[in-house]
């Protein structure tokens, strides 16, 4: 055998460590479907409980859908110009542009209670603004524009975007031509890594959410809080159940995308 | 002073790239920064005005539930350094089937928020888990924790874990295996070779992601709140204070401390590595 003992003994931990990640999903996922976890798996399977889940939480999960593609349009409209302005402004070497970046990670650096307390600090008077969806949607934003601003800098600052740039200014293209006929087709992979990032973290997102949310503008994760701490463990199961299969298609796409466009971009 | 032309050719000037960031910015300047400043004063406008900043520090009550954070994350980073460099580097250096998919795997916790990795806590030790069921077998003596700091120690490891394997995997690439090799050839035994050659090459990242682990697991309200009936970590006292007790400039000041506790933290990390920090939880 060509493996020295000293190998099993690091593969042995190492399946530790991820037995200890992983057998805790698939036993929640199980748990889900069975139709009495106390008992156990001999009291056979159901999809009771997720049929219970889908009654009462159905609504939250559409509302996150909503907010998270909301969250994508706004990050996109804003995070890409803004990415732009960094890699360009005085030849993408400006003081300012690091400080803007710098700015922007704090959000994501400072826990979520901080920002949702400030938030309602602020702006919680406005009784319309703060009931709407809109008052999470601006958490969801601020917490997940750098994770749509990075991958796209990173694509900017290759030189090959540059070169192209170069040549189309001198051929005559404006700024307005050179952002929308180069830069934004050429940026596209990172446009695709920040968008799985930013629909997957709003989707999940809990620390801002819970402080902003009204009983009317419940999200999924805040369901899944409400329904553990209320719910059989079943119902909780089979809620984060269906959590997992929301969010893990969009995890292995992120994977994809980020092997199939090689671009050395590090999230 | 000669600049490149090519940056310069618009007739708008060279503040014109301003624009492409007005939209972002003044999202960020309008809902975050302000508000921050307004929690600032918030904060200051209690009973005790500023000196609510100090309470965390003269308030017995506040210090413990600081320092409990302080020493629980730090409990934290220091385990999941110590796991993750030996599972990182296990992964980055062998080969053997299904790697693709357990690497794939070991990401998906990246993602989750707190709350879920509260209940992977409940599934794993709460009062119908898998440690108490297995314990029961063994021992006749069933083991639960969940819900006591074991169990938000548990969990915190949960959600940093995976996040500094990814760091490690990607620095111990880097890593140039002739040194090892020249090390072991001089007679150096793998510890030594490990103590002497790899820790000093993985230091910034690890650091750096140590730095991250530290500050998200003093920050991680999720998991606390699914998990903590009884623990009071600061997250859940600002919590608490704020709900429960409608103190809202003593919950703002709080938050204050434990913004700026984090921010220092990765700052001071960043300034030692020189590597771009990150956090999400």
């Amino acid at each position: 055998m060509k493996h020295s003992f000293r190998f099993y003994l690091q593969l042995a931990f190492t399946l530790l460590v991820c037995a200890f990640l992983i057998v805790p999903i698939v036993l929640s996922m199980l748990a889900g479907v069975t139709e009495n976890f106390f008992v156990g798996w001999s009291s056979g399977f159901t999809l009771r409980w997720v049929m219970q889940v889908w009654d009462t939480y159905q609504q939250t999960i559409w509302r996150s859908i909503a907010i998270a593609l909301a969250c994508l349009a706004v990050t996109t409209a804003a995070g890409v110009p803004l990415a732009y302005m960094l890699a360009r402004h005085r030849g993408g070497n400006s003081r300012l542009a690091r400080v803007i970046e710098e700015l922007l990670m704090m959000p994501v650096a400072v826990p979520g209670l901080a920002t949702a307390l400030a938030l309602i600090m602020a702006y919680g008077q406005y009784r319309e603004f703060r009931g709407s969806l809109l008052f999470i949607l601006i958490g969801h934003v601020l917490f997940t524009l750098p994770f749509m601003v990075r991958p796209v800098l990173a694509v900017m600052q290759s030189s090959q975007l540059s070169v192209l740039e170069e040549a189309a200014a001198s051929l005559g293209a404006g700024l307005g031509q050179r952002f929308f006929g180069i830069v934004i087709p050429n940026v596209f992979s990172g446009i695709l890594a920040g968008a799985l990032m930013v629909v997957t973290l709003s989707i999940g997102e809990f620390n801002i959410t819970w402080m902003l949310h009204t009983p009317l503008t419940m999200t999924l994760p805040v369901g899944l809080a409400d329904s553990y701490a209320s719910m059989r463990l079943e119902v909780g199961s089979a809620y984060t159940l269906i959590f997992f299969l929301m969010i893990i298609p969009l995890l292995i796409a992120m994977q994809w995308v980020t092997h199939a466009t090689r671009s050395r971009v590090r999230l | 002073m000669k600049r490149s032309s090519q940056k310069r050719r618009t007739p708008a000037g060279r503040h014109v790239y301003l624009l492409f960031a007005a939209p972002g910015v003044t999202l960020f300047l309008a809902f975050w920064l302000l508000p921050m400043l307004r929690l600032v004063e918030v904060g200051a406008s209690g009973p005790s005005g500023a000196a609510a900043y100090l309470a965390v520090l003269t308030n017995r009550h506040y210090f413990t539930s600081l320092m409990l954070t302080l020493l629980l994350s730090a409990a934290v980073t220091l385990a999941t350094l110590m796991i993750s460099s030996l599972v990182g580097l296990f992964l980055q250096r062998n080969r053997f089937a299904g790697k693709a998919v357990l690497l794939a795997m070991l990401t998906f916790p990246l993602a989750f928020p707190g709350v879920v990795v509260g209940f992977m806590v409940i599934m794993l030790a709460g009062r119908q888990g898998l440690i108490g069921a297995v314990t029961n077998w063994l021992f006749g003596d069933a083991w639960v924790f969940a819900y006591s700091l074991g169990g938000l120690f548990l969990g915190y490891l949960y959600f940093s874990i995976p996040r500094v394997i990814l760091t490690v995997m990607a620095a111990a690439e880097k890593l140039d295996p002739a040194l090892e090799e020249a090390a072991r050839s001089l007679g150096a035994n793998p510890l030594r070779v490990f103590a002497d050659i790899v820790l000093p090459a993985l230091a910034p990242a690890l650091v750096s992601s140590g730095a991250i682990c530290f500050a998200t697991s003093v920050g991680a309200f999720g998991t606390a709140f699914t998990l903590a009936t009884n623990i009071d970590v600061l997250p859940m006292a600002i919590y608490n204070e704020f709900t429960s007790y409608a103190n809202f400039s003593m919950a703002a000041a709080l938050s204050i401390v434990l913004g700026a506790t984090t921010w220092l933290v990765l700052a001071l990390a960043r300034s030692w590595s020189g590597n771009a920090a990150g956090a999400a939880a």
